[in-house]
């Protein structure tokens, strides 16, 4: 029942907000639901229900493993919201509203989706939601932004929809009556017909790795982060591209009891090596420090797929890093939208001595950077961590040194970005534009709510969510 | 059964050559509706008995994909009063020659596939693989946001023709959930084009350069 709510909850607030009369107060849902959603996911995390077999959905050890952390992303934002729709009180925010609602109510869907077919509707809707959001801000620029959001997008989409059909048919051709649910296609296991079998993972990771911004399928990434508020980019880099990993992981998981362990450990591990690399070599030159923070999430989508591939013990640590990756990005496109809007610009050459302009959000962004470049104490840290001691079990020693490579380019790349725009003396343009963007609590307050989860999660992992990420890296890669 | 729908596969592939190798939108987007409505139609023959769910699927099909999205197409192309595609990445005859590969490519993959025997003697398999990938072409050789909603078209129709192996096993909201989301995709699409026009006075997407590295 509870796990229906987490659905329903937040499309019944979306419809809500649609017939909200009130420009002004409609913003103040957003946290209402936010607040029930998180409460009803961290009581599912707590006492998770038992599952019913061949449900087209319900609150898996997966589903619990992750699901929380989307929730407490968007009660964040949520927070956010209220307080950036005010100061884009200039624009109307209906759709703006009912588009965040419902995404909510698809992520916690996709999530907890246990078909292949239910899995991608829920995905491909959520595509189609983030569309609205992308371009908020109405400019040239971000039309730009979501057009090629929605055709990179949806190519992805649609090449995850072969793939679905053509795994659909890998297990009817093994003598299947067509039941997609995953348990169902997991106990079929080695009967799914190989070629069959190895053309849907293809498909597959090509359709799901879009949305999850692997390279080289990451070429929208860039543009949405760069264009959207800050909030959706929190959003996406957090909430959709966790939904997307966690598809991948439930492919994953039909393939290996295929026998195609060695297939899907080696592939996860190529395409999350090379979005690293790509990231880190982007990271060095690009001006722009919204995109940065693009880049930087094409790299931590190439640590999960890392993670991912390297067994059980580097499941459990992917599953870490969503969380320690989501909460602090949050605190960065967070921070990032409050010195966009202070200085007006977001290239290295029209943006610098921000610490006088937005002094809070600079020294938020920058401990937010230090925090995603994985300094200790933060919680990416350990999450880190974790998958390079699992790299060096599995004797992937040459993965390992690649992996501590990249994080050092990026670590480089996002330093050198950083403190130019930090440092130095305000440009003209700053001084013209920031008229008096006060740095008020409610843009303030949630970047720091997210440094501090963060914070906590690398200090005090609390033995109930290693317990969770434990629990589902055990479903998804038994241990012989 | 399967020499008349074969027929009509093969008549689905000639349409994405001819969507290919055409320069004029309004013969693209044709040929986009012509194999949508093609498409519609096999799930009739597919199967052996007669069937409302099968006919709806069918019905629904064809009045999405042949009239309902050409409509919204012509809509905008007659909004942005543009005929041509001028300027190509990729020629017609190239493109097409591409089209040509793909279709070759498609038949040697579809005979490496095992397949049911029931499904043996079509040819789903490759038809769809080959419309999947002119579709592929089309959206990455041109410039014109129109064509390159024809390519996304035709990219779902092939990937709609490989649905059809599983329409008899697989619950109808896998095919509900095509259907709708088709729609959904296309009106967004629709509004993008619109403001695109609006904004940059041309649905030439070469012209949408501001982000880049």
């Amino acid at each position: 029942m509870k796990e229906i709510l987490l659905i329903a909850l937040p499309l019944i607030f979306a419809a809500a907000a649609f017939a909200w009369p009130s420009e002004r107060t409609r913003p103040w849902l957003l946290p209402v639901a936010g607040v029930l959603h998180s409460v009803l996911a961290l009581w599912l995390l707590i006492d998770p229900p038992l599952l019913a077999a061949n449900a087209w959905f319900g609150f898996d050890p997966l589903a619990r493993a992750v699901l929380p952390m989307v929730s407490l992303l968007f009660l964040v934002c949520s927070i956010y919201g209220v307080a950036y729709l005010q100061i884009r009180a200039e624009r109307k925010n209906r759709i703006f509203v009912t588009a965040l609602l419902v995404m909510l109510g698809l992520l916690s869907l996709a999530l907890q989706a246990q078909n292949l077919g239910l899995l991608w509707v829920a995905a491909e809707a959520t595509t189609l939601v983030t569309v609205p959001l992308l371009h908020f801000n109405g400019t040239a620029r971000a039309f730009e932004a979501s057009w090629k959001y929605l055709l990179v997008g949806g190519t992805g989409i649609a090449l995850s929809l072969l793939g679905s059909f053509c795994l659909g048919y890998a297990s009817l051709h093994g003598g299947s009556s067509g039941d997609l649910t995953f348990t169902a296609l997991v106990a079929q296991g080695a009967a799914l017909t190989r070629p069959w079998l190895v053309t849907a993972w293809v498909l597959l990771l090509a359709g799901y790795g879009t949305k999850m911004g692997l390279a080289p399928m990451h070429t929208w990434k860039p543009d949405a982060y760069g264009e959207a508020p800050g909030m959706v980019g929190a959003l996406l880099a957090g909430g959709t591209t966790t939904m997307a990993f966690v598809a991948i992981l439930r492919v994953k998981q039909v393939v290996d009891a295929a026998g195609g362990g060695a297939m899907t450990e080696r592939t996860l591990l190529a395409f999350g090596l090379f979005s690293m690399l790509v990231a880190a070599l982007f990271l060095l030159t690009t001006p722009d420090f919204k995109r940065m923070l693009a880049y930087s999430s094409v790299e931590h989508m190439g640590i999960l797929a890392v993670g991912a591939a390297l067994g059980g013990a580097g499941i459990a640590a992917a599953l870490f890093h969503v969380w320690t990756n989501g909460l602090t990005k949050g605190a960065l496109f967070l921070s990032a939208g409050n010195i966009r809007r202070a200085a007006g610009a977001q290239t290295e050459d029209k943006v610098a001595g921000m610490a006088w302009r937005s002094p809070a959000s600079a020294r938020i962004f920058v401990v937010g950077i230090l925090a995603v470049t994985a300094c200790p104490p933060f919680g990416v840290f350990f999450s880190e961590l974790k998958i390079i001691l699992a790299g060096f079990q599995t004797n992937n020693f040459f993965a390992a040194t690649a992996f501590l490579g990249c994080l050092l380019f990026a670590f480089f790349g996002m330093s050198r970005l950083v403190f130019a725009i930090v440092d130095g003396r305000p440009r003209a343009a700053a001084r013209a534009t920031g008229k008096q963007l006060r740095e008020t609590p409610g843009v303030i307050v949630p970047p720091l709510l997210f440094l501090a989860l963060s914070l906590w999660l690398g200090l005090a992992t609390p033995p109930l969510l290693r317990e969770a990420w434990n629990a589902a890296a055990n479903i998804l890669l038994p241990t012989p | 059964m399967s020499g008349t729908m074969n027929l009509l596969i093969g008549l689905a592939m000639g349409f994405s050559l001819l969507a290919l190798a055409s320069s004029r939108l309004p013969s693209v987007i044709r040929a986009a509706a012509f194999q949508g409505m093609i498409l519609g139609t096999l799930p009739l023959l597919l199967e052996e008995k007669f069937h409302w769910l099968v006919v709806a699927v069918a019905i629904g099909t064809i009045t999405v994909k042949g009239f309902i999205i050409p409509n919204l197409l012509r809509r905008a192309l007659r909004a942005a009063n543009i005929d041509r595609e001028v300027e190509p990445l990729i020629g017609f005859v190239p493109s097409l020659l591409l089209g040509a590969a793909a279709i070759i490519g498609a038949a040697a993959l579809g005979s490496e596939l095992p397949l049911r025997p029931e499904h043996a003697k079509t040819l789903l398999v490759p038809g769809s693989f080959a419309t999947v990938v002119c579709g592929f072409i089309l959206l990455m050789a041109r410039t014109k946001a129109i064509s390159q909603v024809c390519g996304y078209l035709i990219l779902e129709n092939g990937i709609y023709l490989f649905g059809l192996l599983l329409i008899n096993t697989t619950p109808l909201l896998v095919e509900a959930g095509i259907l709708l989301d088709l729609t959904v995709a296309v009106f967004v699409i629709g509004i993008i084009v619109d403001r695109i026009q609006r904004e940059f006075d041309t649905l030439d997407t070469r012209k949408l350069t501001s982000l880049r590295e």
